[in-house]
C-alpha cells in the first residue's frame, strides 16, 4: 500500500525532521506531513533567522567602535529591510537543506495539514496515510498575545516575532513584552537598528530563568547602551491606537504610562495541539496544555507519541531533535541514552551572549546543597582583551564534596560555543578537575572555563 | 633487551603468588631493589622488587590475580623499548633473590592468562578496568564502594554516579517475582558466600591436612599451679613499671622453651629418614590472624629473658596482624606454643606444626577449689595439653617434660637454675 509506512510524523520542525531521518538510518520508512515549509519555526521564523539579524546587529556594533582599533568605517548606517532579506535568504537556504535531507534519506514528505484519525492513521486532505509502528505527533508551537490586558496580536501596532522578522522599516519605538531569550534578542536586534526600546519583564529580572549574575550583567549592559529594561513590571493596560500603543506598566510601587510606537509580544509560546485529532485519538494533555507523554515520550494512546514542544519543556530545538533521535532509536528496537533533561544547554543570542546548563547558583540554595561558586572574568582573559569582548565571565557551580559540576552559567562573547565544553563534562560526568586536567589552548576563551573551574578549588591563575 | 620481571619465590614454601599491588606503574622509572609490587605469598604480603635499572615498560599481570613462581609479571627496559614477542604466561627461572633458598620451581604451571602474542600483551591490564564515570569514581571511592560490583547503567555500561549512589550489586536488579501466599520473615543478605581460598587459607590446609592424618598424634595433658607464677608477674610488672609488662604467655614461652633444654627428645624435627634433634629452642608461637594463624618465631627463647621475650613477642603478633611478617620471623620453630586462654578456653589439643615433633595448647588460668597442704583453698590454675608426634616422642618421654613445665611454673624460681 502506498499510503503506509512504519512512522509517520506530523511537523517538519526540529523534532520532526530529525526523527524522520534517524528512523530513515535505522531502516524504517518514514513520512513527515507539513503545512508550511520544512524546518519549522525554527529554520523559518525562529532559531535561524533571529541569529542571521543579530548578526547585522553584532556588526553595526563594531563598526561603531571601530574607531578604537584603527578602522575608520564612516558614518554607519543601517537598513532593517536589507538585513531583513539576507535573514531570509538564510532560512531558505536552510529550509532547502531539510528538504535534501529528506530525499537523501528517502523520507517522503507530504504538503498539507494531518489531524490524526484512530487506527495510527493520519488524514491529509483527502488521503489518509497509515502508520505500521507509530505516528508521533511534532507540532511545535506558536507565538502567543495576551488579549486580557489589551495586548492581542494585530500584526501591526501589537506584533509577534512573525512579524518582526519580515519587516521592511523599524518602528521608531518599540516595547518589548517579555525578556526571556525571545524578548532580549529583539531588543538588542532593534536598538542596534536605531530603534528606542523599552524591555518590560513581569518577573523581578531579565532573563528570569538564568543565573542571577547572568541577570545584572545583562540588565547592566542594556542600560548602558541606552535600552531601558523594567523588571518586575506589570502592564496593567493596554490602548491600541492605530500607529502607537499606549502601555500602562506598575514597577516597584510606582504607575508609569509609556507610548510606542509598536509593541512586540514576547512573553511565551502557545502549543499547536488544536484541530489536529487528538481526543478522537484518546491523547490526553497536562494541566499545562502540553501533550501528556510517559518516559518513553509516548502519549495516553498506545502507539502515539509526542517529540519537541507539544511534549513539553524546555521548548528548545536541540531537546525536540534529541527527543526525536530517542524516539526513532525506541521505535527500531534499540536501547537509546536516556535525555537527561537537566543537562539541556539553554543560549540567548543577545550581545554578550548567555548560556548556562544545570542548576543556578539560588537553585542550589533552594535545593540546599553543599557547593561552591567558581567564577572568572573575561576581563582576565588576554583572548578577550584582544578582541575587546571583556564583558562577562563564566561561572561554575560545584559540588563541594565530589566536585560534581552543578551548574555552568557563561556571559560573553561566545557563550554559545563556550558552553558544550561543560554539557559534554556533565553528560560524562567529569568533575571540575577534568574540565582543568584537559589542556586548554591559549590565548582562547575557552581558558575562562578552565579558570573559573580552579577558581572553585581555589587554585585560580590569572587572578 | 628488556629485562623480565618474574614471580619470584618470596618465601620458601611459596608455589604462586597473588599480585595484590603494584607499586610501580607502566612508564615509571624503577632501579635495582627497588618495590616494584606487593605480592602476597602463602604466608605474608612481600614485596617484589627490581632486578635492573630502567624503565617498568610493560605490566602483564592485573592487580589481584595470582600466578605461579617463576612466570614473567612486568618488564623492565628502556624508554619506548618493545616487548618481542612475550606473552603474558611466559614461564621462566626466577633469578635467585636474596630470600631464595630451596624453592622448588614448579613444573611448567599453566599460563595465568592469555596465551603468548604480543597482540595479548595489554590485554590483562585492562581485564580489572571498570568503565566509571569520574564522578562515580570519586563518590565510591569516599563512600569505599568497589566498583567492580556495581553494575553500570551508563552507555556501554559505564557506572554512572546514580549506580554509585543505588549501590546497585552486581547481580540484576531483583526482577519481580511472584509473592509466596504465605509471606516469610525478610531475610538479608545471600544464602551463602562462596569465598576463594586466600593463599594462607590453602597454606593452613595443605600443612595441616598433612599434620593430623599422618602424624601418629597422641596427647598429655598435665595441670599446673599458677599462684607462684601469678605473684612473679605481679612483682615483676610492678618494678618493671612503664618498661613492658610480663604476660603469662611470656611465662609459658620461656619455661617451655628451658623445659625444652632439659628435654632435647622433645625439640626434635621428624625427617622422613631421620629425626633432627634440635640444641637450639625456637618457639612457634600461634598467632591468630584475620583469615588465618601464623606461628611466628622467638628465636632462642631459652637464652632470652621474659621482658625480651614479651617486647618480642608482641612486635611479632603486630607484624602477623598486619601480613607483614619476614618468611625468617615464622619459619624455623623448633616447638610450638599455642594460647587459646584468652578465649576462655580451659584446655584443648593443639596440631602440630610439621615438621615439629610436639605442641603444647595452653588454656586459661581458672580459680578453682584445690586441696592444697590439707585443706581446700581457691588456687588459679592452668591446664597444658602437649600433642605429640608418636614417631619422635613416646608417652613417658613427653610426661617427663610435662613434668618438667609444671615445676616450672610453679615455681618460677626453678627458672633460673
Amino acid at each position: 500500500m502506498a499510503n503506509q509506512f512504519d512512522v509517520i510524523i506530523l511537523g517538519g520542525g526540529p523534532a520532526g525532521y530529525v526523527c524522520a531521518i534517524r528512523s530513515a538510518q535505522l531502516g524504517l520508512t518514514a513520512a513527515v506531513v507539513e503545512q508550511e515549509k520544512l524546518g519549522g519555526v525554527c529554520v523559518n521564523i525562529g532559531c535561524i533567522p533571529t541569529k542571521a539579524l543579530l548578526h547585522s546587529a553584532y556588526i553595526a556594533h563594531l563598526l561603531r567602535d571601530s574607531k578604537d582599533f584603527g578602522v575608520e568605517a564612516g558614518a554607519v548606517k543601517t537598513d532593517y529591510g536589507v538585513a531583513m532579506k539576507r535573514s531570509r535568504r538564510v532560512s531558505d537556504q536552510n529550509s532547502k537543506g531539510v528538504e535534501f535531507l529528506m530525499k537523501k534519506n528517502k523520507i517522503t514528505v507530504v504538503k498539507g495539514t494531518g489531524v490524526l484519525q484512530p487506527g495510527k492513521k493520519v488524514k491529509v486532505g483527502g488521503d489518509v496515510y497509515e502508520a505500521k509502528q507509530a505516528v508521533i505527533v511534532a507540532t511545535g508551537s506558536r507565538v502567543k498575545g495576551i488579549p486580557q490586558i489589551g495586548l492581542e496580536i494585530n500584526k501591526t501596532t501589537v506584533i509577534s516575532s512573525d512579524e518582526a522578522l519580515l519587516l521592511e522599516q523599524v518602528p521608531a519605538s518599540l516595547a518589548i513584552v517579555g525578556a526571556g531569550a525571545v524578548g532580549m534578542e529583539f531588543a538588542d536586534i532593534f536598538h542596534a537598528f536605531g530603534v528606542k526600546i523599552t524591555l518590560i519583564e513581569a518577573l523581578p529580572r531579565i532573563l528570569p530563568l538564568e543565573d542571577a549574575e547572568a541577570s545584572d550583567a545583562l540588565t547592566k549592559s542594556y542600560k548602558k547602551r541606552g535600552i531601558e529594561v523594567i523588571a518586575g513590571a506589570k502592564v496593567t493596560k493596554a490602548t491600541v491606537v492605530k500607529d502607537k500603543v499606549t502601555l500602562d506598566v506598575e514597577a516597584g510601587g510606582e504607575k508609569k504610562q509609556i507610548v510606542v510606537a509598536a509593541v512586540l509580544m514576547a512573553a511565551g509560546r502557545a502549543v499547536n495541539t488544536e484541530n489536529i485529532g487528538l481526543k478522537e485519538c484518546a491523547i490526553q494533555l497536562t494541566d499545562r496544555g502540553f501533550i501528556k507523554v510517559d518516559k518513553n515520550l509516548q502519549t495516553t494512546a498506545p502507539g502515539y507519541y509526542a517529540i519537541g514542544d507539544v511534549a513539553g519543556p524546555p521548548m528548545l530545538a536541540h531537546k525536540g531533535s534529541r527527543e526525536g533521535v530517542v524516539v526513532a532509536e525506541l521505535l527500531a528496537g534499540h536501547k537509546p541514552h536516556p535525555i537527561k533533561y537537566d543537562n539541556v544547554p539553554s543560549v540567548t543570542y543577545c550581545h554578550p551572549e548567555v548560556a548556562s546548563i544545570g542548576l543556578t547558583e539560588d537553585q542550589c540554595k533552594e535545593k540546599k546543597l553543599d557547593y561552591v561558586a567558581g567564577r572568572f572574568p573575561f576581563s582576565a582573559n588576554g583572548r578577550a582583551r584582544g578582541t575587546g569582548e571583556t564583558d562577562g565571565f563564566v561561572k561554575i557551580l560545584r559540588d563541594k564534596k565530589y566536585g560534581e559540576i552543578l551548574g555552568a552559567h557563561i556571559v560573553g562573547a561566545h557563550a554559545s560555543e563556550l558552553i558544550h565544553e561543560l554539557t559534554v563534562a556533565r553528560e560524562n560526568e567529569y568533575t571540575v578537575e577534568e574540565i582543568d586536567l584537559a589542556i586548554h589552548a591559549h590565548p582562547t576563551m575557552s581558558e575562562a572555563v578552565a579558570e573559573a573551574a580552579l577558581d572553585s578549588l581555589g587554585r585560580v591563575v590569572h587572578l | 633487551m628488556a629485562t623480565k620481571v618474574h614471580m619470584e619465590a618470596l618465601s620458601p614454601t611459596m608455589e604462586e603468588g597473588r599480585l595484590v599491588k603494584w607499586t610501580k606503574r607502566e612508564g615509571d622509572a624503577v632501579k635495582t631493589g627497588e618495590t616494584l609490587a606487593e605480592v602476597e605469598t602463602d604466608k605474608a604480603v612481600m614485596e617484589l622488587v627490581a632486578r635492573a635499572d630502567g624503565q617498568l615498560i610493560k605490566v602483564l599481570v592485573p592487580e589481584g590475580s595470582t600466578v605461579p613462581v617463576g612466570n614473567v609479571v612486568a618488564y623492565i627496559g628502556k624508554p619506548g623499548e618493545k616487548v618481542d614477542g612475550a606473552g603474558s604466561g611466559e614461564q621462566g627461572a626466577a633469578p635467585p633473590g636474596p630470600t631464595l633458598t630451596a624453592a622448588p620451581k614448579p613444573p611448567a604451571a599453566s599460563p595465568v592468562v592469555a596465551p603468548s602474542g604480543p597482540a595479548a600483551v595489554s590485554a590483562p591490564a585492562d581485564a580489572t578496568r571498570v568503565k566509571a564515570s569520574p564522578l562515580a569514581k570519586r563518590i565510591a571511592k569516599e563512600a569505599g564502594v568497589d566498583l567492580k560490583l556495581v553494575q553500570g547503567s551508563g552507555p556501554g555500561g559505564r557506572v554512572i554516579k546514580r549506580d554509585v549512589e543505588a549501590g546497585a550489586p552486581l547481580a540484576p536488579a531483583a526482577a519481580p517475582t511472584a509473592q509466596p501466599s504465605v509471606p516469610l520473615p525478610p531475610r538479608s543478605g545471600a544464602p551463602y558466600e562462596d569465598v576463594p581460598l586466600t593463599q594462607i587459607r590453602k597454606t593452613i590446609a595443605k600443612r595441616l591436612a598433612t599434620s593430623l592424618g599422618p602424624i601418629p598424634h597422641f596427647f598429655l595433658t598435665i595441670e599446673a599451679d599458677m599462684e607462684r607464677a601469678a605473684e612473679a608477674r605481679t612483682a615483676l610488672n610492678k618494678q618493671l613499671g612503664d618498661e613492658g609488662k610480663v604476660s603469662f604467655n611470656d611465662i609459658v614461652i620461656k619455661a617451655v622453651a628451658l623445659a625444652l633444654v632439659r628435654h632435647r627428645a622433645c625439640n626434635a624435627w621428624f625427617q622422613e629418614d631421620h629425626i633432627r634433634y634440635w640444641n637450639e629452642v625456637h618457639i612457634g608461637m600461634a598467632v591468630a590472624v584475620e583469615d588465618g594463624l601464623i606461628t611466628p618465631v622467638i628465636r632462642n627463647a631459652d637464652m632470652k629473658s621474659l621482658t625480651q621475650i614479651g617486647a618480642e613477642a608482641r612486635d611479632l603478633a603486630q607484624k602477623a596482624r598486619n601480613r607483614r611478617l619476614k618468611p625468617d620471623e615464622y619459619t624455623g620453630s623448633t616447638f610450638s606454643v599455642s594460647n587459646l586462654g584468652m578465649f576462655g578456653i580451659d584446655e584443648f589439643t593443639a596440631v602440630i606444626n610439621p615438621p615439629e615433633a610436639g605442641i603444647v595448647a595452653v588454656g586459661a588460668i581458672i580459680e578453682k577449689p584445690v586441696v592444697h597442704e590439707g585443706t581446700v583453698s581457691p588456687r588459679r590454675r592452668l591446664r597444658l595439653t602437649m600433642s605429640c608426634d608418636h614417631r619422635v616422642i613416646d608417652g613417658a618421654t613427653g610426661a617427663a617434660f610435662l613434668q618438667t613445665l609444671k615445676q616450672m611454673l610453679e615455681n618460677p624460681l626453678a627458672m633460673l637454675l
